[in-house]
């Protein structure tokens, strides 16, 4: 699995990067935060501040229920401003501060596909590297789980192809 | 779109050499032997890989030239991009926000980068 922990210069720094393997059961996000590590643990387990982040930008975040401790568990409800509502839910089960957490993670709108969810973070100095691998029980739930929710008909620039591109040739 | 097409579009990306061959006509047409030209690989073995290309859609033959250069179609690959917008969206936004609020906490860290400038 390729080169996410090299050669990310400041240019990309602001830039999630997601390693989608055909025919694997993994997805793996890198994302670079111009902040200390103890920081940014804080703020992906502090449930008061969850909703300042979870979900794209159109969406808000209610948290139902967030026991970050091992064997405590988590519930969040995602939605829309048309009335939509998504909820997700987990267990955590290692709870290392500052620099990992393990955690089972559910999307309620197909019950009992459950992804493994391994969050570490990395002392850059002042910066921190998040990994996020998410483990799915097949390549089929995985690829579904990448299907939810798809638009139809959406319209992709050369750009974005060709990003496509690079990135697939990347991970030989 | 059919998950069969989606299913053969990966197995088709699922090679190196296949993704290369892809990645090199991203940047205009090719004839096969232009194709071959990187890869220590026999033209019989290029040709068995273009046609798994061709068959997924995600390659074009002319056949009016008579050197019948490739082509990239953007169609299935497009159909890629699209089918795991959505997952990128969601996650890619998160980490926006998660910037956004880092950076709305830190005006000590700020002040200091600015006074080490000084």
């Amino acid at each position: 699995m390729s080169d996410s922990k090299n050669s990310k210069g400041a240019a990309t720094m602001a830039k999630t990067e997601f390693i989608i393997e055909p025919g694997s059961h993994e997805i793996v996000m890198t994302r670079i935060f111009d902040a200390p590590r103890e920081l940014v643990f804080k703020a992906m387990t502090d449930p008061k501040l969850m909703p300042k982040w979870w979900g794209p930008r159109d969406h808000w975040t209610k948290v139902d229920k967030m026991d970050v401790r091992p064997g405590g568990s988590w519930r969040f409800i995602n939605g829309d401003s048309s009335g939509n509502e998504y909820g997700f839910h987990g267990v955590y089960h290692l709870v290392d501060a500052p620099a990992r957490v393990v955690q089972t993670f559910e999307f309620e709108g197909v019950p009992g596909h459950v992804a493994l969810d391994t969050l570490v973070l990395e002392d850059l100095g002042g910066k921190t590297r998040l990994v996020q691998q998410s483990v799915f029980q097949s390549v089929e739930d995985r690829d579904m789980m990448l299907q939810t929710g798809m638009r139809t008909g959406a319209t992709e620039t050369n750009d974005r192809l060709a990003e496509l591109l690079v990135e697939l040739s990347k991970n030989k | 779109m059919p998950p069969d097409r989606l299913s053969s579009t990966f197995a088709a990306l699922a090679d190196p050499t296949r993704r290369a061959i892809l990645a090199r006509l991203a940047s205009g047409q090719a004839s096969v032997t232009e194709l071959a030209a990187p890869f220590e690989m026999t033209m019989p073995a290029v040709s068995k890989h273009l046609k798994v290309l061709e068959r997924a859609g995600l390659i074009a033959r002319s056949r009016d030239a008579q050197w019948r250069p490739c082509r990239l179609d953007g169609e299935p690959l497009r159909d890629v991009a699209g089918w795991m917008e959505q997952y990128r969206r969601f996650w890619d936004e998160s980490f926006d926000r998660l910037d956004d609020y880092l950076q709305s906490v830190q005006p000590v860290h700020k002040e200091k980068k600015e006074d080490e400038r000084q």
